[in-house]
């Protein structure tokens, strides 16, 4: 397998995001999602969806409203999870706006690439119940896929009957990133013209609950307004939410000729690393920003906004802002975390982020980041507070980091 | 100049063999190493068969405390790691760290330790709401399989690219393939690679029972999965591990590095069908087969041998049966095909990167592992499946196949660099 019979080296297909399909704590479809920001709506609030006084962690963002039944047949409901169930949803918003269907596109062309974190689990919590509790017999027939790491994947290939190369990755919230640049990849190959990109992710029962809590990021701050404050002195962790996006990658070329289509931005660069926690290695993270700007053949002037990871852990928040610093200077380029108003979204997260960079290109305005009063002093970073800053946006920056070590940043540009 | 992704290190903990030189006799021997499950009380269950590794993690050189931490899979994936590493002579103080990455394969995670975790923090299923005075605080690795893609990056001190690729039971391919791809692309110089998975635990087993697709030939269980027999009732769930280290080749031959074999093509198709059932044609698995010839330029009479799926469920050995003669036409009958799961078992995530560590040995030594417990031939499964014995054959390129829930049907050629070329 030579690069010579793909096209990697000598022609680097564009590739462009056509449709985009949201579903947040705060929104529903990228325009209500995109005006709650600019109206810096927060979808945090006290969990309701199960019983959390048993917990040290309180607050999340739900997606409130969504009749899964409205949207899909009875049968699928049996046999999947929450997440399933919204990013069928959303890959059913993400195609019908990019105008993308099997009758104009071999359906042998168009692939599926997710991200995933823990999977699907609500349905895996239950299913277990069901076998340790009442025995085997009771165990739905669907289990063996409902719950694992590659179903939103396959549930969307089949929905949609989409027969391209497909995948599903793996690196905790920094996978988002690491899915589309697998789906840009695929299509630069000459595997897909057209790839669903994005993930879906829910902390909403209690195992999920759990095990995030485990990891001991977790705010266990009882006022929403005070449970995810990244880069603010009072960071206590974060408050974990609901939701996603699902995104129709393509080529350019094809993408401008098919009538009707509007095109949100390129994805212009990418880079990961890992950090190995070897001794005098420098960080990971800054080396992820400077590889993917030079993918992007941009500079750190290049540059319009950061859509950050904002860990909202003090440490965490202390490298990303010393990363940003140093390559884009004091308070040199700014910054947003409108996560701040879904919550951190795990496998959805990146892939939510990057479709607000796109729309923030599209509307040339940057969402802010909510509830965080001033910036640590310590960190020279221009955090954009309280209230949308409209300016005419070119470039945007997305980071995204993974517990263990992954690193991965994402340059997308007005097409 | 175009960069090539070529394999310089393997590493294989398998039932029945620990280790590369054990995993070859076995293979070449054509033994099976399927039995009746030990790792706990299968007796309430329909199918009580598995491939089981003999592993002992303190004798591999794990420490108590990444035994008493680290779920199976990732014990798997050190232990192997270590051993393909020291067979690439890969000197990592003289390897740009940064050029490094991990591309790791793996069905269904941490499923052992999950179910463990679970049980012990729901007073067995009663309980909705899990006790978090219970909780252990690797359950967040456990229940995030990245946590097994980071192991395996920290073992070597990568800090290039780094994931886990979670396609079901095509992960094992897939992840050697997002690693060749990698490479190609100037991402990165090495990749470790490859697929871990122990899934040995009542929930996989009870997945596999409601769906009947796992022999419960459980009388005989060193002879119940029998690809391409006509008695074959199903698949026999398995662990195991395979991690390689996959190479850029000017990189490999700078350092005078043993090359195994290049992977000279790759593609993975959906089959958009259904999550856990195949339609009869194979007609995506087909097509991943023909990207994958296209790519690596060669005709099907280039192919010396397929490395089949061979699961051993009715439909699937139909399926690529019949995906086998759509692609490569009339030769189909003339190359010799063979199942490794006769012998080892499914191991889902995993046992594509040890089908590919075998083809990768069939070449070198010029011989191809049989199909064990193929007595009665399927008259519908009508190709050379090579039973019962190995044989004798130089073979330049080997294709390999995997077909999964969700879909997944993936495609990848193995093939020896010409002795100038190495």
């Amino acid at each position: 397998m030579t690069t010579s019979t793909m096209s990697t080296t000598t022609t680097k297909t564009k590739t462009v995001i056509t449709g985009i399909g949201i579903a947040a704590a705060n929104g529903l479809g990228p325009t209500g999602y995109w005006r709650a920001l600019m109206n810096g709506q927060s979808g945090l609030g006290p969990v309701t969806r199960f019983d959390v006084s048993g917990y040290r962690s309180k607050i999340a963002a739900e997606v409130p409203d969504f009749a899964a039944a409205r949207h899909l047949p009875n049968r699928l409901l049996p046999q999947t999870d929450h997440i399933t169930r919204l990013s069928l949803v959303a890959s059913d918003w993400a195609l019908k706006q990019a105008n993308v269907t099997t009758d104009d596109i071999p359906s042998t062309e168009i692939g599926v690439v997710t991200a995933a974190a823990g999977g699907g689990y609500e349905y895996g919590q239950r299913e277990l119940a069901k076998l340790h509790s009442k025995g085997p017999s009771f165990v739905s027939a669907y289990q063996s896929f409902a719950w694992f790491y590659a179903v939103n994947t396959g549930q969307i290939s089949i929905r949609h009957g989409l027969r391209g190369a497909s995948s599903t990755v793996v690196s905790d919230q920094a996978g988002g990133l690491d899915a589309i640049a697998h789906a840009r990849r695929l299509i630069r190959h000459g595997d897909n013209q057209v790839t669903l990109i994005g993930g879906f992710d829910s902390a909403l029962c209690p195992w999920a609950w759990a095990s995030h809590q485990s990891s001991g990021r977790m705010s266990e701050a009882t006022d929403p307004a005070a449970a995810f404050l990244p880069f603010d002195e009072r960071a206590n962790g974060f408050a974990p939410g609901e939701g996603g996006a699902i995104m129709v990658l393509e080529a350019a070329e094809t993408a401008i000729e098919r009538p009707g289509v509007r095109i949100y931005g390129e994805i212009a660069g990418y880079a990961a690393t890992f950090d190995a926690r070897r001794p005098n290695r420098d960080p990971g993270f800054r080396r992820a920003i400077e590889l993917a700007l030079a993918d992007a053949n941009a500079g750190p002037s290049d540059i319009d906004v950061i859509f950050a990871d904002a860990a909202g852990e003090p440490e965490a928040d202390r490298a990303e802002a010393e990363a940003i610093t140093e390559i884009f200077g004091p308070r040199g380029v700014p910054v947003t975390a409108p996560k701040t108003m879904t919550g951190r979204l795990f496998a959805g997260g990146a892939s939510l982020d990057v479709a607000t960079a796109l729309l923030a290109l599209y509307w040339d305005a940057i969402p802010p980041t909510i509830n965080v009063r001033e910036v640590d002093p310590e960190f020279e970073i221009d955090l954009v507070l309280k209230h949308p800053r409209h300016r005419p946006l070119r470039t945007a920056l997305v980071l995204a980091r993974g517990l263990g070590g992954f690193n991965s940043a994402m340059v997308v540009r007005k097409f | 100049m175009s960069r090539q992704a070529v394999i310089t290190g393997l590493g294989v903990l398998s039932p029945g063999a620990i280790g590369v030189k054990e995993y070859w006799e076995l293979l070449s021997e054509g033994r099976t190493a399927t039995r009746t499950i030990t790792h706990f009380d299968a007796s309430p269950y329909r199918s009580r068969i598995a491939g089981e590794v003999d592993f002992d993690p303190i004798a591999s050189g794990l420490t108590a405390h990444q035994v008493s931490t680290l779920d199976r899979a990732a014990q798997f994936a050190i232990v192997a790691g270590q051993e393909a590493l020291a067979d690439s002579g890969l000197d990592f103080n003289r390897t740009d760290p940064t050029r490094v990455g991990v591309a790791l394969g793996c069905a269904v995670g941490c499923t052992t330790s999950i179910e463990r975790e679970y049980v012990r923090t729901s007073d067995s299923g009663r309980l909705w709401e899990i006790d978090q005075d219970l909780i252990v605080k690797q359950l967040f690795d456990y229940v995030n399989p990245s946590s097994l893609a980071a192991e395996l990056a920290r073992l070597v001190g990568a800090e290039g690219p780094s994931t886990l690729v979670s396609t079901g039971c095509t992960s094992g391919i897939d992840s050697i393939g997002y690693a060749a791809q990698l490479i190609e692309e100037g991402s990165a110089d090495i990749m470790i690679s490859g697929g871990t998975e122990a899934p040995l635990s009542p929930v996989t087993v009870v997945c596999f029972d409601v769906l009947r697709a796992s022999s419960n030939r459980n009388d005989d269980p060193a002879h119940a999965c029998r690809p391409f027999d006509r008695t074959r009732d199903g698949l026999v769930l398995a662990e195991g591990c395979a991690i390689l280290v996959v190479e850029e080749l000017e990189h490999a031959r700078a350092r005078g590095a043993h090359i195994y074999g290049e992977v000279a093509g790759y593609a993975s198709r959906a089959n958009a069908f259904h999550m856990t059932g195949l339609e009869p044609e194979g007609k995506e698995m087909s097509e991943a087969i023909d990207v994958a010839l296209r790519m690596a330029r060669i005709e099907p009479t280039g192919i010396g041998y397929i490395n089949a799926h061979g699961s051993g469920t009715k439909q699937n050995d139909l399926h690529e049966t019949g995906a086998f003669k759509r692609s490569l036409g009339e030769h189909a009958y003339k190359i010799p095909v063979s199942g490794f799961k006769s012998m080892i078992g499914h191991s889902l995530g995993a046992i594509g990167s040890l089908e590919i560590a075998g083809c990768l040995l069939a070449l070198q030594e010029g011989l191809i592992p049989p199909t064990a417990n193929l007595h009665e031939p399927d008259p519908l499964c009508d190709l050379d499946y090579t039973p019962n014995v190995a044989r004798e054959a130089k073979i330049d390129a080997a294709l390999t196949v995997g077909s999964g829930f969700g879909g997944f049907q993936s495609a990848m050629i193995l093939r020896q660099l010409d002795d100038e070329v190495k």
